[in-house]
């Protein structure tokens, strides 16, 4: 943040924008700007993939050789319990919507801010609340529990359950609060003209992840709050031997817990529609299949949680019915897949990084997207479930879907956040380093899984090794990958050159507007002449790096 | 192929591997279509439609009915095939042979441990006959525990509160690896086990010379059944429960298990080993009709073990079974 805010000092001399407007550490630290609150997110989310992926690199390390190298296997399972918990609720699930959302969302519908800017900000301060927690937790005595906390073994654990489970209890609050921020802004907030079907893709996809939130996420909490009063006071809810069940516990976590997962995706395919439509330099294809299947995954998404459970000794007829309903919920990802390809058809394409990630996407999620059909199949399931497979498959879903887009985004908007542009060469080679290390870091795990190497397993039999070594490799270019982004990205902040208003030859709002926007985004209220990619009406050349218009 | 394994799978062994590798490997080419289409053509499209000079897109075409109904129903039909089939496939995996030898698995961090139909018992490693149905009949006495055969493509979770199963039927002499599936605290990763298959003969063999104990010390072991019976005495079960088939305080043992009893509020279940596992440990729960509500519960007192013997020990006093 005071890097920040050093930046917004140097930039003075600038005309006045949101970064420059005030300055100082207080200005910050109880602003009401939805862009400054991006900001504040973009800073300390950020540091918490660092810390996440440093566990993960540790993970790979480990599992180089097969037995026990430089670590035991109580520090193994906190690592891995670290990484899931840290990457799901302090990074992947606030990353595209509080950072992006907040930054893009309200300019994208034309309004000054989010309906509730003092929530807005009370969910920052919250998030960093349940942040400093989780920190404690792990100095206290950590957690190995594995991210997901089932029972009776995380009852039974003597590593710090509680104040882990607190802490992601209070960032449920921060989920909460930006949900029904965005809801609440889409439907109140937005400029004069702009009907909902005039309403970017990004917006669609963030507006129906904030349904999820708002409604799948107290069902965490008081999962959470269950966990804790039966750990702090005995009481038996899911422990057998104090008379609970733990299947139960599985219930309830995968009932938020799924839906979860597409708070984490929706978002990342608002961001590809963004993406594609603006880098082939024409319409998109299918824009309210593109809508309504967001829609349709948001409901959906409510009823497929036993498809976690499919081994875990649930009715087989409960399990008939989730394997069908996970079916269902592939159809809508498949047709967002076929409208983005079909929106490249006789289109205009150009390879700047963003949409380097986004052809990455399509690459990456396809795998992670057609691997779930195994999943889903219940036989197959049985064979591939807890193994590496999944942890393939998973990966392929955050990291090649909602993380891929993610970065596309990040490249996407930073022009627009910062003022300033990223080198773009930079961008290109550490897009394909990400893309190489990514696949070669978790396609061999597919194999290993199909072949039977379970999760979670500190040493492992021998003829598995090949794989792993290929995985740890791949870590590393991925690595090298992420930390030249880091990199050419802070330097761009401070001494990129200057930025233009619209340096893709974008249609929606936030192109309109200077970069960096002003205080309220706008100079006076926008009027919406033509919809988000009507690139056959309106022709906006992308305007040249350091001649500002 | 089934023998050898594949480049994705391990060698099968079980008499269900067939048909979930078929399953595997339809939608394995499925998926290598999908991802082609989809890849291919996106490669095809940034190849031909890439920005040359200053040009602009040739076309803004943005909807198709045609195509839209297309790759909305064609995936539909796909994956309502592999939903059936898949589902099928895993019905045969949930039900087992009426015929099948039942091995008792217990397991805790970090063993597995086997009780067989005449006592004898193992850890760590089950010994099972070649071509013939073999049930599991799993608890575990601390934590989730998961037991999973890769080549056998079974796996299934094994609970601390309730019993599960599984089974399968070995087609090839041989050792096979045995992982627990699902994480259950520091010795996880070593909690990895054997299943022998060996011939009928041998099996035999192994069972009357008391199972590992008998391989390594040529002793003998306790049956659960027998177990039980020692316990129906010793736990004072007899006061109120009989063997020959009279009524007293409880009801009778004799011909309960697999058979429908109705209860006080006149819903009614067949008797199984979760039905009596309750009966034990919360005996107030479900009331059987014309007794009184008198049980002291067994928790506590009866350890997981004990009341693995007591139910076999009820089993083996039925006619029916299962």
């Amino acid at each position: 943040m005071s890097s920040a805010a050093t930046v917004a000092d140097n930039i003075q001399s600038e005309p006045d924008n949101y970064l420059n407007h005030e300055s100082g550490i207080k200005s910050w630290l109880l602003t009401k700007d939805h862009k400054r609150i991006g900001i504040l997110y973009l800073f300390s989310v950020m540091s918490m993939f660092l810390l996440g992926g440093i566990f993960a690199m540790l993970i790979r390390l480990e599992l180089l050789h097969p037995g026990a190298d430089f670590m035991t296997a109580k520090t193994y399972n906190e690592l891995f319990t670290l990484h899931g918990a840290v990457m799901i609720f302090l990074f992947i699930i606030p990353s595209v919507p509080a950072i992006l959302g907040n930054f893009v969302l309200p300019i994208q519908i034309g309004a000054k801010d989010v309906a509730f800017p003092r929530l807005n900000l009370a969910s920052w301060y919250i998030y960093i609340i349940g942040s400093v927690l989780a920190l404690l937790a792990i100095v206290l005595g950590s957690v190995d529990t594995g991210w997901t906390f089932y029972t009776p073994y995380s009852t039974q654990s003597t590593t710090a359950v509680i104040p882990m489970v607190a802490a992601i209890f209070i960032l449920g609050f921060s989920s909460i609060f930006t949900g029904l921020n965005f809801i609440a802004t889409v439907h109140k907030l937005r400029a004069p003209g702009m009907t909902w079907y005039k309403m970017p893709l990004f917006v669609w996809g963030i507006y129906a992840t904030a349904i999820i939130q708002v409604l799948a996420t107290p069902i965490l909490g008081i999962t959470l709050v269950l966990l804790i009063l039966e750990r702090a006071f005995g009481i038996g809810i899911f422990d057998p031997a104090m008379g609970g069940d733990p299947v139960l516990f599985q219930h309830f976590f995968w009932f938020y817990s799924h839906p979860a997962v597409y708070i984490m995706i929706l978002p990342g395919m608002g961001i590809m529609s963004e993406l594609i439509s603006t880098f082939s330099h024409r319409k998109i294809f299918g824009y309210k299949a593109i809508a309504y299947s967001s829609v349709a995954i948001a409901f959906l998404s409510f009823l497929v949680w036993g498809h976690h459970m499919f081994v875990s000794g649930q009715a087989a007829y409960a399990t008939m019915v989730f394997s069908f309903l996970t079916f269902m919920v592939a159809i809508p990802s498949g047709i967002k897949m076929f409208n983005w390809v079909s929106t490249m058809y006789k289109g205009a394409i150009t390879f700047e990084t963003p949409m380097l990630y986004a052809l990455s996407f399509l690459f990456t999620f396809a795998i992670g997207g057609l691997t779930g059909i195994f999943l889903g199949a219940t036989a197959v399931d049985v064979h591939l479930t807890d193994t590496y497979f999944i942890v393939a498959h998973f990966h392929y879903v955050m990291f090649g879907g909602t993380v891929m887009a993610f970065f596309g985004g990040l490249h996407y908007w930073w022009p627009k956040i910062w003022g300033r542009m990223y080198n773009e060469n930079w961008g290109r080679m550490s897009a394909m380093l990400v893309f190489l290390g990514f696949n070669l870091t978790f396609f061999p795990q597919f194999i290993m899984g199909s072949q039977g190497m379970p999760r979670r397993y500190f040493t492992y039999p021998e003829k598995y090794q090949a794989f792993h070594v290929m995985s740890t490799v791949g870590s590393w270019i991925l690595g090298l990958g992420l930390l030249i982004m880091a990199v050419y990205l802070i330097y761009a902040i401070k001494w990129g050159p200057k930025a233009p208003k619209n340096p893709w030859g974008a249609l929606t709002l936030e192109w309109t507007t200077s970069s960096p926007p002003p205080p309220h985004n706008f100079e006076e209220i926008p009027k919406i002449t033509h919809g988000p990619y009507d690139h056959d009406k309106v022709v906006i050349k992308p305007e040249k790096v350091g001649v500002p218009a | 192929m089934d023998s050898t394994g594949t480049f994705w799978l391990p060698p099968g062994g079980s008499t269900i591997s067939g048909s979930v590798d078929s399953l595997f490997y339809f939608i394995f080419w499925a998926s290598v279509f999908f991802f082609l289409l989809v890849v291919g053509l996106t490669v095809y499209f940034i190849v031909k439609y890439r920005r040359r000079g200053d040009e602009e897109a040739q076309s803004h075409i943005a909807q198709n009915l045609k195509l839209e109904i297309i790759w909305t129903t064609v995936p539909i039909i796909l994956v309502a095939i592999v939903f059936v089939w898949g589902f099928k496939t895993f019905m045969k995996m949930q039900v087992a042979p009426k015929d099948a030898i039942e091995i008792k698995v217990t397991a805790r961090q970090w063993m597995w441990m086997f009780d067989y139909p005449n006592g004898s018992n193992s850890i760590n490693e089950v010994v099972v006959p070649v071509d013939q149905p073999v049930k599991m009949l799993m608890s575990s006495e601390d934590v989730i525990h998961s037991f999973y055969v890769p080549q056998f493509r079974v796996k299934q979770d094994v609970l601390p509160n309730r019993y599960t199963v599984v089974w399968f039927q070995a087609k090839r002499e041989g050792q096979y690896d045995l992982y627990c599936a699902e994480f259950c605290g520091k010795g996880h990763s070593e909690m990895r086990g054997k299943v022998r298959v060996v011939s009928a003969e041998k099996y035999q063999q192994y069972l009357e010379g008391g199972g590992q104990s008998g391989e390594e010390q040529g002793g003998g072991g306790q049956s659960l059944a027998s177990l039980g019976k020692q316990l129906y005495q010793s736990r004072a079960c007899n006061t109120c429960h009989t063997v020959d088939g009279s009524p007293s305080v409880g009801p009778t043992w004799k011909n309960a298990f697999g058979h429908t009893v109705e209860f006080q509020d006149g819903s009614s279940t067949t008797i199984d080993e979760n039905y009596i596992r309750q009966s034990i440990l919360e005996p107030k729960a479900k009331i059987v009709k014309g007794f009184q509500p008198v049980m002291p519960t067994f928790q506590g007192i009866l350890n997981d073990r004990q009341i693995d013997g007591l139910v076999a020990y009820i089993k083996s006093l039925s006619e029916v079974k299962e």
